[in-house]
C-alpha cells in the first residue's frame, strides 16, 4: 500500500504531462501550491459583507465567493481535486508583508487598489467601486461635504479618506477637526455619540455600519463623492502565471453575468449573522467595472 | 521572501503632499514623549502616595491603597484607555459637553496621560510598598524612638531610604510606560506607533515604517534608562546596597 501511495503521484504526474496539461512550466504561486499541496487564503474578520466571520466564526462574503472560483480554477488547472485550502485572517496593517512572506496566497478582502500599492503587489479585477463620502445624523441638517465646514468628523486612521479629506479642505476653503477611531465600528461609535458631526469613509462601509446599529433610521449618506475607489483581490507581484488564472477566472465570471447573482446575494439580500439587508444596488461605476474588467490602481 | 526594500520613502510626501513621512514620524515622536512624561509625573506623584498608604498602621488607609492598585492593576491597558476616552464622558454631562467642542486631539492627550498615569500608578505604588517593606524594621521604631511622628518617619527616615532601593524596578517601570503609549493609538491618538501605522498604510512600507518606529523606541528607552542610571549614582548612599550600577 505505502509503495502504491507513493507511485501514485507519480504516475498521475506522468499521466499528465502525456494529455499535456502540465506543457506549461508552473511558476510563483502555482508552482509553490503545487508543490505544498494547500493553498492560503486571507480574509478579513470583519469587512460586511466583502469577507468576514459569520455566527458560525467561518469566513463568508462576496470576495470570498469570488476567491473560492479562484480556488475552483486552481484545483482544475493543476489537476488537484483535493488541494486544501487554509484560511488565514489577516488586517489591514499585516495583509501585506503576509502576501509578500508567502503565509497567504490571494487576500479576498476590501483592499483598495492604488497605483502606490502596485509597487509592492498585483491586484485582480476591480470587483466593487466604493465612493469616499461622509455619514451624517439625519438631523443634523448637513446636505454636503461642504456644510461640513467648521465642524469635527470622525474617520478610520489609516485608511485613504484621511489625505482625501485633506486635499479637500485645501482646495475648497473648508475647515473641518478630525478624530480617528481605531476601527470602523469606533469612527461610528463617535458619530453616534455625537462627538463628530460626520463619519467619513468608504460608502459600502458605511452603510454597513449604519445596517449594523440601533437605529438605522438616524443616518444618512451623502450623495456626494470625494474620489472613487476600486477593490479588487491581492495577490503577489511579478507572477504573470496566477495573475493569467485570476484575471481569466474572474472575467469569466463577470461576462457571463453570473457576477450579478452573486452581487445581489450579498448587496441587496439579507446577509449573515444578523440578517441585514445592505440595500446597496450597483452603482453605474460598478456596473462599468462587471462590464470591462480591469485592474486599474487609482492614484 | 520577495520584498521592496525603499528607504526613500522616508522623504516622500503624504498622500494630499502636506508633509514628508519622517515629519510626522517625528510629530508621532513629540506626543509620545509629551504623554510618556506627564503619564510619569502622575503615576510617581499618586504611585508614591499610594504604596506608601499601604505600609501605615491605617487599616482604613491599607485598604484603599489595596483597592487603589488592585483596580488598575486588575484591568487591561487597552479597555483602561477605552473606557476613559469613550465611556467616562457618556456618563459627565459637563464633561460630555466639553469634549464635545473641544480639539480632538486635547481630549485624546488627556484621556491617554490619565489613563496611563493611572495604571502606571498602580504598578509604582507596589514597588514604593516592596521598598518600604524590604527596609529593616528597626529603622521604623528607631524614628518613633527619637520622637518623630509618623509622617517625620516616613519623611526623614524611611522614604529617602526606600526611594534608592527601588529606582532599578523604578526604571523598568519608566521603560514600560513609554513602550504603553502606543496604546493611545487605539483612541486615535497620532503618536509614533499610530504613525509608523499610518505610513504603511499609505505607501505599504510596512518594515520601513516599523524598523523605524522600532529603533526610535529603543532610543527613548535607553535614554531613560541612562538617565534613571546616572540618578542611581547621583544619589547612591556610599556602602548601603543600593549604590550599584557603576
Amino acid at each position: 500500500m505505502s509503495r502504491l501511495s507513493r507511485l501514485l503521484p507519480a504516475l498521475i504526474g506522468l499521466t499528465l504531462i502525456s494529455t499535456g496539461a502540465l506543457a506549461e512550466e508552473l511558476t510563483g504561486t502555482l508552482k509553490k501550491v503545487k508543490e505544498t499541496g494547500t493553498i492560503t487564503i486571507g480574509h478579513r474578520e470583519s469587512s460586511i459583507p466583502f469577507s468576514y466571520l459569520d455566527d458560525k466564526q467561518q469566513p463568508v462574503g462576496y470576495a470570498m465567493d469570488l476567491c473560492l472560483r479562484i480556488v475552483d480554477a486552481v484545483k482544475t488547472k493543476l489537476n488537484m481535486p483535493n488541494l486544501k485550502v487554509n484560511l488565514q485572517p489577516v488586517t489591514s496593517a499585516n495583509r501585506i508583508p503576509l502576501m509578500q512572506n508567502g503565509t497567504i496566497d490571494l487576500e479576498c478582502g476590501s483592499t483598495t487598489n492604488s497605483v502606490k500599492r502596485q509597487e509592492q503587489v498585483a491586484f485582480g479585477p476591480t470587483y466593487f467601486v466604493i465612493n469616499v463620502t461622509a455619514a451624517v445624523k439625519k438631523n443634523s441638517g448637513i446636505k454636503t461635504l461642504a456644510d461640513l465646514n467648521g465642524k469635527t468628523i470622525s474617520t478610520t486612521s489609516g485608511t485613504t479618506s484621511v489625505p482625501l479629506l485633506k486635499q479637500y479642505e485645501k482646495t475648497k476653503s473648508v475647515d473641518v477637526k478630525e478624530i480617528y477611531g481605531k476601527d470602523h465600528a469606533e469612527s461610528f461609535l463617535l458619530l453616534s455619540q455625537d462627538r463628530s458631526s460626520a463619519f467619513i469613509m468608504d460608502d459600502i462601509l458605511l452603510a454597513g455600519q449604519i445596517a449594523n446599529s440601533g437605529n438605522p433610521g438616524d443616518y444618512v449618506i451623502i450623495s456626494e463623492s470625494l474620489r472613487q475607489e476600486p477593490y479588487s483581490m491581492m495577490l503577489r507581484k511579478d507572477d504573470p502565471q496566477f495573475k493569467a488564472l485570476v484575471d481569466k477566472t474572474i472575467g469569466d465570471v463577470m461576462k457571463s453575468g453570473e457576477i450579478e447573482k452573486i452581487y445581489a446575494k450579498w448587496f441587496t439580500s439579507p446577509v449573515p449573522p444578523k440578517n441585514i439587508n445592505l440595500n446597496f444596488p450597483a452603482t453605474a461605476a460598478i456596473k462599468d467595472a462587471f462590464a470591462n474588467p480591469n485592474d486599474k490602481g487609482v492614484q | 521572501m520577495n520584498y521592496n526594500w525603499n528607504w526613500g520613502v522616508f522623504f516622500e510626501e503624504l498622500p494630499g503632499g502636506e508633509a514628508t513621512y519622517w515629519e510626522i514620524l517625528l510629530e508621532g515622536v513629540g506626543w509620545t514623549l509629551a504623554v510618556s512624561a506627564l503619564a510619569w509625573i502622575i503615576a510617581l506623584v499618586i504611585g508614591s502616595v499610594i504604596g506608601t498608604i499601604r505600609t501605615t498602621q491605617s487599616r482604613p488607609l491599607v485598604a484603599l491603597g489595596n483597592a487603589w492598585v488592585e483596580f488598575f492593576r486588575n484591568i487591561p491597558l487597552l479597555v483602561q484607555i477605552f473606557l476613559w476616552y469613550f465611556v467616562v464622558p457618556e456618563v459627565s454631562a459637563p464633561l460630555k459637553a466639553w469634549v464635545v467642542q473641544a480639539e480632538p486631539s486635547h481630549v485624546q492627550f488627556l484621556m491617554a496621560v490619565i489613563g496611563l498615569g493611572l495604571f502606571t500608578s498602580a504598578r509604582v505604588a507596589e514597588q514604593v510598598r516592596a521598598g518600604i517593606q524590604s527596609l529593616p524594621r528597626g529603622q521604623r521604631a528607631a524614628g518613633m524612638a527619637v520622637g518623630l511622628t509618623t509622617t517625620q518617619t516616613y519623611r526623614f527616615v524611611l522614604l529617602p531610604m526606600a526611594f534608592r532601593i527601588i529606582i532599578p524596578p523604578l526604571t523598568s517601570e519608566t521603560m514600560n510606560l513609554i513602550k504603553n503609549s502606543s496604546v493611545a493609538l487605539t483612541i486615535g491618538l497620532a503618536e509614533l506607533t499610530f504613525r509608523a501605522r499610518e505610513m504603511g498604510e499609505y505607501t505599504f512600507n510596512f518594515f520601513e515604517a516599523f524598523s523605524a518606529a522600532t529603533l526610535i523606541y529603543i532610543a527613548i528607552a535607553m535614554t531613560a534608562n541612562r538617565v534613571m542610571a546616572h540618578v542611581e549614582r547621583r544619589v547612591a548612599v556610599p556602602g548601603y546596597i543600593a549604590g550599584g550600577a557603576k
